[in-house]
């Protein structure tokens, strides 16, 4: 355990150096959160009644993901992971004593969590000071709070299962890019990380709510909001967890096999 | 210590002719050649025993430091190092190893190398203690003190791979496998990393296995020597074993002033390979004629201002031994 603790160390003391990149991504994110919300404003006004969230309830949705978009960003990959396999430097990561799977893992999560760190804080602040209705309002409880927290979590490590499923498919392809593309749609658009999914027709809903990518950041955001309350918050806890069970045993068995036919390549 | 039976590999290589009809169909219809990598490779290495593993490229040598170090699972054959075989135990099996790919990095590009190494420690899982202590001998040993402060991306090839050296050797292992390490470095680091090979195979008993093309490596370093091409273990024996077997025909090069040069051609054993003006290449077979009295019989017939008699050179050696099994 201590081994993958000092791998996350490494990188998350490493990434936490680009100060200069936190700040241009803090108003970027900024700007995009703004825009995102003056855009659905401007369809409230027409008739407000007919969308599944009061207005306050969708710019604290905005809010919360421009925040933690460092951890739920579908097209970002670790490319140390991407470059280790099609370069081969892979080969001095097998000569080591430890889990290729679990070190990825968490490489990628130290990536992730130092990026979020950095960004969350100063947007959460300014969100929250933000006039009615275009502020980030507080959970509905504690409970909700603490949920939130904890599905945020379990939605970042299923996003990271299933984009190291796209890591794994270079030892295929050498080059990834058209893996990485469909990928990236279907992950970015079902994900709700466009539209928030109760925005999409009910009969596509049903179906969006069967992938994977409906338990990534669909679940903290909407508990979060108070969209989804009492027993439907563990309802969507308990899909996390099959999701994130499911992705990382795929990825764990195919890793294997791919590393036993794996040919380092050049040299 | 390393016991390694019929190891066989084979690679699959899609090809296709050059042009866009070629492509066209390749899209359809792939076209592979096997390689065969490995062919049915055996040899035993005993513990403390230094290796030298040469071979054209694409002989198959990375492939064998590969397999040996458990990246690479072979289509069949046997190999067991201390018990183990390597791509089966892995986990276990690279706690015992020390590998240096001479053309990879296993340092982190923008850390400190201090940084990298306690990374080390935390995945060999090395106690405080015996890190410190192998830290400052392989700092010591290797001359690195000053640049272990700073960021692999900012040192010179020849410290970068002494830190290499350094990273592979922190965890103690019984077994280093160095897969070219002195590949594009200048006169002094290559001695610096033979000599420090030298005193950890001496001192530690450390198993080595090295890979080069540099033969002066294999000349400072190996009494063993296996040759490998096309797959195949073409040789195994000491260095000065092979360089008696070398043909007993050397090559002296001459310039000289004035003085017929034909004369010498009917010397037994001399024979005279080119010869423009006054600088003349010629063969002697020093199992007729000593080397000590060609000197003598050429300088009384000609007026020598420069002589030179090439020696065996493991160099030579080697490209003897390329011709002679054709690889």
């Amino acid at each position: 355990m201590k081994k993958y603790l000092s791998f996350f160390n490494i990188r998350f003391v490493n990434s936490l150096q680009y100060r200069a990149a936190a700040v241009t991504g803090i108003i970027t994110q900024f700007a995009w959160g703004i825009m995102t919300i003056l855009l659905f404003s401007a369809f409230y006004k027409t008739d407000a009644s007919s969308f599944p969230m009061t207005f306050n309830q969708l710019a604290s949705y905005i809010w919360m993901q421009q925040a933690f978009l460092a951890l739920f960003m579908t097209w970002y990959f670790d490319t140390d992971v991407l470059e280790s396999i099609s370069t081969g430097n892979i080969a001095y990561e097998l000569v080591r004593p430890i889990d290729i799977y679990n070190m990825w893992f968490t490489k990628n999560y130290a990536n992730r969590l130092a990026k979020a760190v950095l960004r969350c804080l100063p947007i959460i602040i300014v969100a929250i000071f933000l006039p009615y209705p275009y502020n980030l309002a507080p959970p509905p409880s504690l409970e909700a709070l603490l949920l939130t927290i904890l599905t945020i979590f379990l939605g970042t490590s299923i996003l990271i299962a299933l984009s190291m499923l796209v890591c794994i498919s270079t030892f295929y392809t050498v080059n990834n890019m058209g893996v990485r593309m469909v990928f990236l749609f279907f992950a970015e658009f079902l994900s709700g990380a466009i539209i928030p999914l109760p925005f999409f027709p009910n009969n596509i809903q049903t179906f969006i709510n069967l992938t994977p990518f409906a338990a990534i950041q669909n679940i903290p955001f909407r508990i979060y909001v108070g969209h989804i309350t009492g027993v439907a918050m563990y309802k969507g806890l308990a899909l996390q967890f099959i999701w994130l069970f499911i992705s990382i045993l795929i990825g764990r068995l195919w890793l294997k096999k791919s590393l036993k036919k794996v040919i380092v390549q050049g040299g | 210590m390393i016991e390694l039976k019929n190891i066989k590999k084979t690679y699959k290589i899609a090809k296709r002719e050059s042009g866009l009809s070629n492509a066209v169909k390749a899209l359809f219809k792939r076209e592979y050649t096997k390689i065969n990598a490995l062919d049915d490779i055996s040899f035993n290495i005993k513990e403390g025993e230094m290796v030298g593993y040469i071979g054209p490229n694409g002989a198959g040598k990375s492939s064998t430091i590969k397999v040996i170090s458990g990246i690479l699972t072979p289509d069949s054959g046997q190999c067991i190092i201390n018990g183990l075989t390597p791509w089966k135990d892995r986990k276990e099996h690279v706690e015992n190893i020390g590998v240096v790919f001479g053309q990879r990095s296993q340092l982190w590009w923008d850390v400190p190398i201090n940084d990298s190494f306690e990374l080390l420690k935390d995945i060999y899982s090395i106690d405080n203690k015996t890190y410190k202590k192998n830290l400052d001998e392989l700092v010591s040993l290797l001359n690195i003190e000053e640049v272990i402060k700073t960021p692999a991306r900012m040192l010179s090839l020849g410290q970068r791979m002494r830190c290499e050296i350094a990273a592979s050797l922190i965890h103690d292992p019984k077994i280093l496998l160095l897969d070219e390490p002195t590949i594009g470095l200048d006169a002094v680091s290559k001695i610096a990393v033979r000599e420090f090979i030298k005193k950890i195979n001496k001192e530690k008993k450390t198993t080595v296995i090295l890979t080069t093309h540099d033969m002066q490596d294999i000349e400072a370093l190996t009494e063993r020597i296996l040759l490998i091409g096309n797959g195949k273990i073409l040789l195994d024996g000491s260095l000065n074993e092979l360089k008696k077997k070398k043909s007993p025909i050397k090559k002296v090069v001459l310039d000289f002033k004035d003085g017929q040069i034909s004369e010498i051609k009917c010397i037994e054993g001399l024979s005279l390979v080119s010869n423009i003006n006054g600088h003349a290449e010629i063969s002697v077979n020093t199992d007729i004629l000593a080397v000590s009295d060609m000197i003598k019989l050429i300088s009384s017939k000609l007026n020598l201002t420069d002589i030179s008699v090439a020696g065996t050179s493991a160099e030579e050696l080697v490209v003897s031994l390329y011709k002679e099994f054709q690889i």
